[in-house]
């Protein structure tokens, strides 16, 4: 992970030298002072992030998949990335609407961050509701298919009535990004992502319960309401606030709790947690560095990057292993 | 052997659902009684109500009148944390997909013990490993739980609720589809355990003939009445005649048999 880390920092438009980023990252004076503000303020922060969204959505995914007992589960395939999107494209196009002190806070990113979890938790909520009818897991992913496009519909109307520059706006923040976010934001982000992922802590026993189902585990003494409140909370803060700065990104949550399943080789949530952080985190950081080679005049959407990386990998896992889980 | 206790109790029981207006009864005034060191099998015809008696005496369900005492308690009052250290299952459903080793399965047992994260301490270890020795699995500890037989996995089952350490186990079914060899080891296993650890064992089945031999008390559910009594009585009384409605299928006294005419 720290070798992965200092690749991403090093690599970019602009070519540092390895040693002159070890520098300035120590604190000492780099060689040219553009270097040093490069890497402080531009690939620090997004390196930063890349870590972030790539701990906090494939643990989501790993507590989501065992929740809803499918393998297919996470946060960007049951619909919660749309959800979020929804609110974003509500606060970002139709902020005009509305009343104007009221549409400053919503576009603040204290605003964006709550448009965008309530979005989240909204589809979770109307998930988690589908699912108690239907106990077939495929109907599940049918729905939240079925959430993404109407999500989709309804931003199409919005951006109908929208101005090219609100339009922009929103079309950049769905490309997926996690450059350009300023230290404070980070700040923001890495604490909703701590405190998603110390929710989760608390969801590790129980989802070690639930793996031999329901009823199992209420004989052994697990309250299945508190667990499952708890991890719709964890979830949609992850979800949630990971979209709200990153835009949605696909992939990650689904791909790597299957990844770090196939490496540890174990079923227990403990391991596993720790173990979707490190390859999320190294996932992530591995698809910046892609997405903005050096030689290239432009950086990729880092939405691209992952869904090129991350579609062929669930391919081959479903080919390839028969029980999967 | 310590002596024999009533762990479990019923009282004026009243068994059912409650579906729309219509309450719909499936058996009453159950007065049954349940002591360590014993194995109960509970039999009756398919839809008669077994499984709902079990969900009922578990506490999974509500009863519709009277009462469920665990250890003079009423099992609707207790903290389903410390059910959970009272009474194990063993279910009949499929479980999920996922990973687990026969060793985490079995390990899963101790969660009602185990601190917030799950991590499993010394003893816990040591009564996984005991679970393992009583049921003789050690052979098969490493391997995934979807790798085993049918039959492997119900022992696997059974040690997982050893695991959770609990005077009173109750198995759903544990003999269905399984064949005749692993439908006895499982009854002997079951008898074993209760005689030895003096737990109990409480569990419903469709082999009324193996039933009959090994348990120690047998409670027959009919859609008139339910019986409960030492097998042996429950033959010179006649119940099982009346257990099946068809009239091609008698039973056997002598035999202890069902016989097709």
């Amino acid at each position: 992970m720290l070798l992965t880390l200092l690749l991403n920092i090093s690599m970019g438009q602009v070519a540092i030298p390895m040693k002159e980023v070890f520098k300035s990252l120590l604190g000492s004076q780099a060689e040219k002072e553009t270097w040093e503000y490069i890497i402080m303020n531009f690939r620090l922060p997004k390196a930063i992030a890349a870590i972030l969204v790539g701990m906090g959505l494939s643990v989501s995914g790993l507590l989501m998949q065992t929740f809803f007992r499918n393998p297919m589960a996470g946060p960007y395939v049951l619909g919660l990335s749309s959800g979020s999107s929804l609110g974003v494209a509500f606060v970002l196009l139709g902020a005009g609407f509305l009343p104007s002190f009221f549409s400053e806070f919503l576009l603040s990113s204290y605003g964006i961050i709550l448009a965008s979890c309530l979005g989240s938790l909204f589809v979770l909520l109307m998930i988690l509701v589908v699912s108690q009818r239907l106990r077939d897991t495929m109907s599940i992913l049918i729905v939240g298919l079925m959430f993404s496009s109407f999500t989709g519909a309804i931003v199409s109307v919005f951006s109908y009535f929208s101005s090219a520059e609100q339009l922009q706006k929103y079309t950049f923040w769905s490309m997926g990004s996690i450059g350009n976010l300023s230290w404070e934001s980070i700040m923001i982000l890495s604490v909703s992502v701590a405190f998603g992922l110390l929710v989760s802590l608390l969801t590790l026993k129980p989802l070690d319960a639930l793996l031999l189902g329901e009823n199992y585990a209420k004989s052994m003494g697990l309250n299945i309401k508190k667990a499952r409140l708890l991890l719709i909370l964890a979830t949609s803060i992850l979800a949630g606030s990971i979209t709200a700065f990153a835009g949605p990104i696909a992939f990650v949550g689904l791909a790597v709790p299957h990844l770090s399943k196939l490496i540890f080789q174990t079923s227990s949530h403990r391991i596993l947690f720790s173990g979707t952080l490190l390859i999320g985190a190294i996932i992530m950081l591995v698809c910046d560095t892609v997405s903005q080679m050096p030689g290239f005049e432009f950086t990729l959407p880092i939405n691209a990057i992952t869904s090129i990386i991350g579609a062929p990998v669930v391919v081959w896992l479903i080919v390839s292993k028969k029980n999967m889980s | 052997m310590s002596t024999n206790t009533n762990i479990i109790t019923t009282q004026e029981l009243s068994i059912g659902y409650h579906s729309k207006r219509i309450t719909n009864t499936i058996a009453s005034n159950l007065n049954l009684e349940l002591t360590s060191g014993q194995l109960y099998s509970l039999v009756g015809a398919n839809g008669v109500g077994k499984s709902t008696l079990l969900r009922t005496i578990t506490g999974i369900q509500k009863p519709l009148q009277g009462s469920v005492f665990l250890h003079e308690k009423s099992i609707h009052d207790i903290p389903s944390t410390a059910i959970a250290q009272e009474l194990s299952l063993v279910l009949t459903e499929k479980l999920p997909p996922n990973n687990l080793t026969v060793y985490e399965l079995i390990a899963l047992g101790r969660q009602p013990y185990t601190n917030w994260l799950g991590q499993l301490s010394a003893t816990d270890h040591e009564k996984i490993k005991q679970a393992i020795a009583l049921t003789q699995l050690e052979h098969l500890t490493n391997k995934k739980y979807y790798e085993i037989s049918d039959g492997q996995l119900q022992i696997v089952l059974i040690a997982r609720a050893l695991a959770q350490d609990t005077p009173i186990i109750i198995l759903d079914e544990p003999t269905t589809h399984l064949d005749l060899v692993h439908k006895v080891s499982v009854f002997k296993l079951l008898k074993k355990l209760s005689s030895e650890t003096n737990k109990c064992i409480l569990f419903s089945t469709h082999d009324i003939d193996l039933a009959i031999q090994l348990s120690d008390q047998m409670i027959v559910m009919t859609e008139n009445q339910v019986h409960q009594d030492q097998p042996c009585n429950l033959i010179t009384q006649g119940v099982f005649s009346s257990l099946f409605k068809d009239e091609s299928i008698a039973f056997d006294g002598e035999k202890g048999k069902f016989i097709i005419s």
